[in-house]
C-alpha cells in the first residue's frame, strides 16, 4: 500500500469538495421548492374557500312594515297555544301587498310573496312571543329575503348582469325598487350562527353541527385521553417485554392504519345494534371516534414516555421511589407535553372525520341544536358534506363558509396545542 | 486524608514507563481465586458467589466480598470489567435492566437483599446511590433534596423538612453556594454542583450504605477534592463503596481497594498494600500501566 503525501490527500479532498457543495445546494433548493409548493397549495385553498364562502356571512333582508293584526293572525291573545297556529304568513303577505299595492292577479302575487324567505313568519312569531304587547300594533322589521333573491343580489355586484336563476323580470323590477329605496340590504347573517340546518338556505345555520361536533369531541376527549395515556403508561412502564406485548404493539400500530369507515361499521354493529344506544347521537359518535383516535394517542404517548431520559428514572428509583412514584412524579410531567400534542392531533383528526359518522346515522337532517350527548346531532364535516350535495346555489357559499368555520376550529386547536406544549415544557 | 493538596487531586493516570520493550501482561490470564482479604469481621455488606448475567453473557463471575461498617472500599479496574454492574447489584438497580439476572447471596446486616419477600423501596432508602453522570431531577434544588424524605415520610413537618434539606446541603458542601436560590432548578447548577446536589439528595434519607459510581468523573480537581473530603467525613456514619478510574482517588479516600478484571475480582487488600505491594500480577500490571 502506498502512503499518500499530505499534498495528494489535500488534492483529493479539494476535488470532492465542489461536488459536495453542489449536492448541498441542490438539496437546499429542493427543500425550498417543496415548502413553496406547500405554501402555494395552502394559499390557493384558503383564498378559494374564503372567496366562495365569505358571502354566506351576509344575507339580503327586506324591510317590511308589518301590522300584527289579530284578525289576520286569527288570535285574540298571545299564549303558547295561539302562537303555534297564528297566521304569521298572512301578516307578511299583507305587508308585502301594502308595499306594492299595484300587484294583482294570482301568479303575480305568488311571485311577490316569494321575495321573502318562508322562514320569515318564524321571526315574527319570535318577536311576538318576546313582546306580547305588539299584538294589534305595527312595527318595521327586517326579514330574510328568499335565497334566489339573495343569490341574485349578491351576484349583481360582481359582473353587472347578475345570476337570475328563477327570478322573473317582474321580481327584478321589485328588487331594483327595494334596493333603490334602501329597503333591501345585505346585512350580517346571524341565522348562520344561530340556526340549525334547514331546507331553505337563507335559514340554514351551522349552530347544530357546531354543537354536535363539540359534544362529540368532548366524549372523544373524555374517553380517549385517559384510556390512551393509561394504556401507554402500562405498556411502556409496567408490561413485561414478551410475545404478548409485542402482539399488542403490532395490533395498535395496525389499528392506527385501519380505514376509519371500518370503525364506523364496528360502532354500528356494537354500540347501536348490540348495546342499543341511540342513533345519530354524539355519544355514539364519540365512542367511534375514540376507537379511531386511541391508537394515535397511545403511540404518541409511548413515544413521549420513551423520550424521558433514563437517568431521571434511575435517579428516582435509586432514591427508593416506587414504580408508580417514578411514573407520576418524574416521568409523566416530562412526557405530558408530548402526550398532549399527540392527543390534540388525534382530536383534530376526529374533528374532521366524516365516514365513520355516516355509518352511525349522524348524517341525518338535524334542525334542532342538540342539548345533550344522546340527542340526535350532526357534525361539521357531515354538514359540509350535506350542503355540498344540495342543489341550491346559495348552499355553495354556505358550504365554503362551513369549511371556514371548521378550519378556524382546527387552527384554534392546533394553536392551543403549540401554546400548551410551550407552557408545559420545562426549560430545565 | 484531608491533608492532600490541590495538585494531588489531579486525575491523570500514573506516568507510563518510557521504555519501548516494557513487559506486557496477557490480559487473558485466567483468574481462579481472589487474592488478599475480601472478607472482614464487622461486615455491613456480605456478598458471596455473585454471578451476574446480561442475557447469555456473564458480566460478573463468582465474586465474594465484604464491605465493613464505616469503611470505604474502592473498586478499580479496566473499563468494562463489571464494576458498575457489581455496584448496582447492591441496591438492586440491576432489577430495572431487561434480561439482567443476579445469582448469589447478598446480605445487608445479615438480612438478604435478594429474595421474594424483600421490598426494594426500603432497601434503596437504606442503600443510596450516586451515579456517574449527575442526574438531578428537573425540579428546584429544594425539591431535589426534599424528594427522598418526602416519599419515605421521614419529615412530619415543614420545618423538619427544611432542616433536613439544609443539613444535607451543608454536608455535601453546597449550602453556601445555593442557600439563596433553593427554588431555582437543580439542573441549572454547574456539573460539580449538580453532583454535590445528588450527594445531598442521597444522604437526605440517611442511608446506611452509599454507592458511588465514578462520582468525580465529570468534575474538575477542585470539585473532586471537595467530594473526596466529603467522602472522608461521611465515613464516620456511612459505609461507602466507590468505583473510580483514578488510582490517586482510590488511594486517598479508601481503606481497602478491590481490583476487578473481566468480571472477576482479582485482588482485595488494604489500599496501601494494593498500591505499593500488589500481590497479583494483573493488579500490578494495571496500577503500573503495563497492559498490552
Ligand atoms: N445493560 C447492559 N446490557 C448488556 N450488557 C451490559 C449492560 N451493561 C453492561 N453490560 C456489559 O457488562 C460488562 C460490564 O459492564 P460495566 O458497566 O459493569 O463495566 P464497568 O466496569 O463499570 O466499566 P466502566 O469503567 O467503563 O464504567 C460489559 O462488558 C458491558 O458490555
Ligand atoms: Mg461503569
Amino acid at each position: 500500500m502506498t502512503d499518500l503525501t499530505q499534498e495528494q490527500v489535500r488534492e483529493r479532498i479539494e476535488r470532492r469538495l465542489a461536488g459536495r457543495h453542489r449536492v448541498e445546494k441542490t438539496f437546499r433548493g429542493l427543500g425550498i421548492a417543496s415548502i413553496a409548493f406547500g405554501i402555494l397549495a395552502v394559499v390557493i385553498l384558503f383564498s378559494d374557500i374564503i372567496a366562495k364562502g365569505s358571502g354566506a356571512f351576509v344575507q339580503s333582508a327586506v324591510q317590511l312594515e308589518v301590522h300584527y293584526d289579530p284578525a289576520v293572525l286569527g288570535i285574540e291573545q298571545v299564549d303558547e297555544e295561539s302562537l303555534t297556529w297564528a297566521n304569521f304568513t298572512g301578516v307578511i303577505r299583507e305587508a308585502l301587498r301594502e308595499r306594492f299595492p299595484e300587484v294583482s292577479g294570482r301568479s303575480e302575487k305568488r311571485e311577490l310573496y316569494s321575495l321573502v324567505s318562508t322562514g320569515a313568519p318564524f321571526k315574527l312569531r319570535n318577536r311576538l312571543q318576546a313582546d306580547p304587547e305588539l299584538l294589534g300594533r305595527s312595527e318595521t322589521v327586517w326579514v330574510a329575503a328568499d335565497d334566489d333573491v339573495d343569490t341574485f343580489v349578491k351576484s349583481l355586484s360582481d359582473s353587472g348582469g347578475g345570476f337570475r336563476g328563477r327570478t322573473s323580470d317582474r321580481m327584478i323590477r321589485w328588487i331594483d325598487q327595494l334596493l333603490a329605496s334602501g329597503e333591501l340590504k345585505k346585512r350580517f347573517n346571524s341565522n348562520f350562527f344561530t340556526n340549525g340546518d334547514s331546507r331553505e338556505p337563507e335559514q340554514a345555520g351551522i349552530r347544530a353541527a357546531l354543537v354536535g361536533s363539540l359534544l362529540t369531541l368532548l366524549v372523544t376527549l373524555a374517553l380517549s385521553f385517559p384510556i390512551g395515556v393509561a394504556a401507554a403508561i402500562y405498556l411502556e412502564e409496567y408490561a413485561p417485554r414478551n410475545r404478548w406485548t409485542d402482539l399488542i404493539e403490532v395490533n395498535i400500530n395496525n389499528l392506527a392504519a385501519v380505514p376509519s369507515i371500518v370503525f364506523g361499521l364496528l360502532g354500528l354493529a356494537i354500540f347501536i345494534n348490540f348495546f342499543e344506544l341511540p342513533r345519530s347521537a354524539p355519544l355514539v359518535g364519540g365512542l367511534v371516534l375514540t376507537l379511531m383516535t386511541l391508537p394515535t394517542i397511545i403511540i404518541s404517548s409511548r413515544a413521549a414516555l420513551k423520550s424521558v431520559p433514563p437517568s431521571i428514572r434511575e435517579a428516582a428509583m435509586g432514591m427508593g421511589a416506587s414504580r408508580m412514584q417514578v411514573v407520576f412524579h418524574h416521568v409523566l410531567p416530562l412526557a405530558m407535553p408530548g402526550m398532549l400534542t399527540g392527543t390534540i392531533i388525534g382530536m383534530a383528526q376526529a374533528l374532521g372525520e366524516t365516514a365513520p359518522l355516516l355509518m352511525i346515522g349522524m348524517v341525518a337532517f338535524i334542525v334542532d341544536v342538540p342539548g345533550g350527548v344522546t340527542d340526535p346531532a350532526t357534525v361539521l364535516p357531515v354538514q359540509i358534506f350535506l350542503w355540498a350535495d344540495s342543489p341550491e346555489r346559495a348552499f355553495v357559499e354556505r358550504t365554503s363558509a362551513a369549511i371556514m368555520v371548521l378550519l378556524s376550529f382546527l387552527i384554534v386547536m392546533n394553536t392551543s396545542a403549540v401554546w400548551l406544549r410551550k407552557k408545559l415544557e420545562r426549560r430545565w | 486524608m484531608n491533608t492532600m493538596t490541590l495538585d494531588a487531586a489531579g486525575q491523570t493516570a500514573p506516568a507510563q514507563p518510557e521504555s519501548v520493550e516494557k513487559a506486557t501482561v496477557d490480559t487473558d490470564t485466567r483468574v481462579t481465586e481472589t487474592v488478599g482479604q475480601p472478607f472482614c469481621d464487622d461486615a455491613k455488606l456480605r456478598m458471596r458467589g455473585i454471578n451476574v448475567f446480561y442475557g447469555e453473557t456473564q458480566a460478573i463471575n463468582d465474586v465474594s466480598l465484604d464491605i465493613g461498617r464505616n469503611e470505604v472500599v474502592a473498586m478499580i479496574g479496566p473499563s468494562g470489567c463489571g464494576k458498575s454492574t457489581f455496584l448496582r447489584c447492591i441496591n438492586r438497580m440491576n432489577d430495572t435492566i431487561e434480561g439482567c439476572r443476579v445469582e448469589g447471596d447478598l446480605t445487608l446486616d445479615d438480612e438478604p437483599i435478594y429474595g421474594p419477600r424483600v421490598d426494594v423501596v426500603p432497601l434503596r432508602a437504606r442503600v443510596g446511590m450516586v451515579f456517574q453522570k449527575p442526574n438531578p431531577f428537573p425540579k428546584s434544588i429544594y425539591e431535589n433534596v426534599a424528594y427522598g424524605p418526602k416519599i419515605h415520610g421521614i419529615a412530619s413537618r415543614r420545618a423538619e423538612l427544611d432542616e433536613i434539606v439544609e443539613n444535607s446541603l451543608r454536608r455535601a458542601g453546597l449550602w453556601n453556594e445555593v442557600k439563596d436560590r433553593l427554588d431555582q432548578p437543580g439542573t441549572g447548577l454547574s456539573g460539580g454542583q449538580q453532583q454535590r446536589l445528588c450527594i445531598a439528595r442521597a444522604i437526605a434519607v440517611s442511608p446506611e450504605v452509599i454507592l458511588m459510581d465514578e462520582p468525580c468523573s465529570a468534575l474538575d480537581p477542585i470539585a473532586t477534592a471537595r467530594i473526596e473530603e466529603l467522602i472522608d467525613e461521611l465515613r464516620e456514619n456511612y459505609t461507602i463503596a466507590i468505583v473510580t478510574h483514578s488510582m490517586q482517588q482510590a488511594a486517598r479516600v479508601s481503606q481497602r481497594t478491590a481490583y476487578f478484571h473481566l468480571g472477576h475480582l482479582v485482588e482485595v487488600n488494604d489500599t496501601e498494600t494494593v498500591f505499593t505491594n500488589p500481590q497479583h500480577e494483573l493488579t500490578e500490571a494495571y496500577i503500573t500501566g503495563r497492559f498490552g
